[in-house]
């Protein structure tokens, strides 16, 4: 939390602008509802009862890539599929962030072959590599902390560039 | 209701009502395998389709396979290129395979969608796959890969495609040609 | 000016795809009497990454053309480069949500290529864990399914059901989804003792729950308005076009490849093969959940069946790696360990064709020897495949909202399809 003092119990708490814009990203960030193969459905079970991503902050996926702020890669990314990927990473809005989940985004995995991108990371930059086949819901809830924790410690002068 | 009638000997009919059609007969595990000419197997399929005591009235499958061997030629197979159809009959619970052989240089076959309207997309997968076409298929797009893609990828010639699989005493050289994506 | 340029290169290339399309979508679309519109391959409901170029009237259906492919991995070509153990793992990632039906067709394939046998106890297990796949595949549809006509609660059930198998799959092979159980010979190790007590659970936990969803849904006059004459598929077209499985079924057509022409043992089990009338999604949907049950009935017979010692794979050394404890006693156990887990096998260059009741239907392979270790050619024909390909007639003169219904009713799975 960005809470950095309290001062008796007048109720008034400092913080520095970043931490506290860098909080509010970190408690909604809505993924794109995005499925591309097998993982997909272990990031379904991930949003499901069992293991409920909304407790940090995932409500909802939206469907517009517009109205998201993380594009979670979940699957195989095939060269006819490879220009969607961009279009849709170019059409959300700024700030926005990649989770590349499970081997075959990350690397092709068991598939080094004719038709797949040999990692998504050729096609639109990622901050956090899920490993996996697939990754486990709990596997994939690390990454997102993980990405929370970048999030978190990003100063302003980068937001300009986000 | 009369009861069905007597199941037929598929390759014995087919030879009866087509004699120029049947090549071959081949058994194998249990499974038959009749070797039809290429001009024929349209008429094959509804003759065996349309047929009392054989009525295969479904079709399960239509793959495609290349007898390209590794240092060229195709064995002794009679041609490069070969289709299965794999019919079933509903009505005696059997299996028969047709097979045709389709040569390297005009790999044109008649399309089975008047018969089995279900042969589109498996016929179109196979021309796009394998690069046999079908002579009057109704739509001859490519169907898996995009549209520009050159070549057929499961021919036997066609390269796997293939990256160097990254070790720690390789990564270097890989992470710099990698064309990792900027903003 | 930039801008200007890239909006008439765009529209340029599409005009050279619209000529594409003559005798694929009516005369009147070239009018601009009717409105072609994209949907997918980035759409909630097309199940993955499906796209259809819709022909629309208003909001009726005049021509759909599904566009698949988004997905496809080369998996086919994939096999071509790796030995019969090793493509097992490959058949699991085509059919995601079925992963052992995947696993078990190609396993017959095998074992009917190299003529190999697999023991009694191998075989319950084998049923054990398919039609634990089906009901794992039909909760996934069933979901998702409700999720796209709007009934989102469904989907939160369906998947706490869901996680009780998956863990039961993590029990028996250590992955959740992957499992790559069904190995050619048998399959990969002996059922572990937690599994049993869990599978007994299960049954007693899961039937009062498919009661739970059809309360949720089947009388529900929300979900028979939409679902109801639906996407009728008749009997006759249905068999013209390659439909299999439940939605064949779906058709009134009593065809299931379990009952007509059975496969590992399933002759012994007494279950009953449910059957529906109008061929709308309404029945579908029925099929399925009465398919769940009849799964569960199943696995009862199956468990009481299975004996608790026996070996879970065949003795043929040639195809199937010895256990562990003989390595340190047995030269020649060494020596087939070293030979199968390095080279493999070899099979005939001959081919051969097996098809199985997939939780979507008749999936089949066709694999093609070398003579090597290696197979000359693998070809699965998948239900999903053939569903989409038939997907054009089965939505003619519905309306736009009606297709998110048919696509969930005939119960797609890309990767499934593209392969
Ligand atoms: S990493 Fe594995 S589970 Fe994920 S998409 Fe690839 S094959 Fe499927």
């Amino acid at each position: 939390m960005g809470i950095t003092s309290k001062l008796g119990n007048l109720g008034i708490v400092t913080t520095t602008l970043e931490e506290a814009v860098n909080w509010g990203r970190t408690g909604a960030m809505w993924p794109l509802l995005f499925g591309l193969a097998c993982c997909a459905i272990e990031m379904m079970s991930t949003q499901a009862s069992h293991y409920d991503m909304s407790r940090f902050g995932m409500e909802l996926n939206r469907a517009s890539p517009r109205q998201s702020d993380l594009l979670i890669v979940a699957g195989r990314v095939t060269r006819k599929m490879a220009p969607v990927i961009r279009q849709l990473y170019d059409q959300m809005a700024a700030p926005k962030w990649v989770i590349s989940m499970g081997d075959c985004a990350s690397c092709s995995g068991v598939y080094n072959n004719y038709a797949l991108v040999q990692g998504v990371d050729e096609i639109i930059p990622v901050d956090v590599y899920v490993a996996g086949c697939p990754p486990r819901p709990e596997q994939l809830i690390h990454g997102i902390l993980t990405l929370h924790e970048k999030v978190r410690g990003e100063r302003i002068a980068h937001w300009a560039t986000n | 209701m009369t009861g069905i009638p007597q199941a037929l000997d598929p390759a014995a009919a087919v030879r009866a009502a087509l004699p120029e059609a049947v090549q071959d007969v081949i058994e194998f595990r249990g499974e038959t395998t009749l070797v039809i000419a290429r001009p024929h197997i349209v008429a094959a399929c509804r003759f065996l389709r349309d047929t009392r005591g054989l009525v295969y009235n479904y079709l399960s499958d239509i793959s495609a396979v290349d007898y390209l061997e590794p240092y060229g030629g195709w064995g002794d197979r009679p041609e490069r290129f070969a289709l299965a159809y794999h019919l079933l009959s509903m009505l005696y619970f059997r299996r028969l395979r047709l097979k045709v052989y389709v040569p390297e240089d005009d790999p044109v076959v008649d399309t089975v969608t008047p018969v089995w309207p279900g042969a589109n997309w498996l016929e179109r997968e196979i021309a796009d796959m394998m690069g046999i076409r079908f002579a009057g298929h109704p739509d001859p797009r490519r169907l898996m890969m995009p549209e520009d893609w050159n070549g057929h990828p499961h021919r036997r010639d066609y390269p796997l495609g293939y990256e160097t699989i990254m070790f720690s005493f390789n990564v270097d050289e890989i992470m710099k040609h990698k064309p990792f994506a900027k903003e | 000016m930039a801008i200007a340029t890239a909006k008439n290169e765009q529209v340029a290339r599409w005009e050279g795809n619209i000529e594409e399309l003559r005798g694929l979508v009516s005369e009147r679309a070239f009018t601009g009497e009717t409105m072609l519109l994209n949907m997918g391959p980035h759409h909630p409901s097309t199940h993955g990454v499906l796209r259809v170029l819709l022909e629309l009237d208003g909001e009726q259906i005049v021509s759909c053309l599904p566009d698949v492919g988004y997905l496809h991995t080369g998996i086919e070509k994939n096999m071509e480069h790796k030995t019969y153990e090793k493509c097992v793992t490959l058949t699991d990632r085509m059919d995601y949500l079925a992963p052992m039906s995947n696993n078990m067709a190609f396993c017959l394939a095998v074992e009917k290529l190299v003529d190999l046998d697999v023991p009694e106890r191998a075989q319950i297990i084998r049923v054990i864990g398919l039609e634990l796949t089906r009901i794992n595949s039909h909760l996934v549809w069933l979901g998702t399914h409700a999720l796209d006509l709007g009934a989102m609660s469904v989907f939160l059930y369906c998947f706490r059901e869901r996680e009780y198998i998956l863990e039961m799959f993590e029990i028996l092979s250590g992955q959740r989804m992957m499992t790559s159980y069904i190995r050619p010979g048998g399959v990969w190790r002996d059922i572990p003792p937690e599994f049993m007590p869990k599978l007994q659970q299960f049954l007693e936990y899961f039937p009062p729950r498919i009661d739970d969803y059809e309360k949720l849904l089947t009388n529900n006059p929300l979900w028979i308005d939409r679902t109801q004459g639906i996407g009728i598929i008749e009997p006759e077209t249905a068999l013209a076009w390659g439909v299999s499985g439940p939605s064949l079924r779906g058709s009134g057509i009593n065809w299931d490849l379990r009952k007509a022409m059975p496969y590992s043992g399933y002759e012994q089990y007494d279950f009953d093969v449910p059957v529906g009338e109008h061929g709308d999604v309404y029945d579908r949907f029925l099929v399925r959940i009465r398919e769940m049950r009849e799964s569960v009935k199943i696995l009862r017979q199956a468990a009481a069946r299975l004996p608790a010692k026996g070996p879970f794979r065949s003795n043929n050394r040639k195809f199937v790696p010895p256990p562990r404890s003989e390595l340190g006693q047995s030269m020649e156990a060494v020596i087939h360990h070293f030979k199968l887990w390095t080279e493999g096998f070899s099979a005939p260059d001959q081919e051969v064709f097996v098809a199985i009741e997939s939780p979507r239907g008749e999936v089949s392979v066709y694999l093609h020897g070398t003579g090597g270790n290696r197979p000359r050619r693998v070809h699965y024909k998948t239900p999903s495949f053939m569903h989409i390909g038939a997907l054009p007639v089965m939505t003619q003169g519905h309306l736009i909202a009606d297709l998110v219904a048919i696509i969930g009713s005939i119960d797609i799975v890309l990767g499934d399809c593209d392969r």
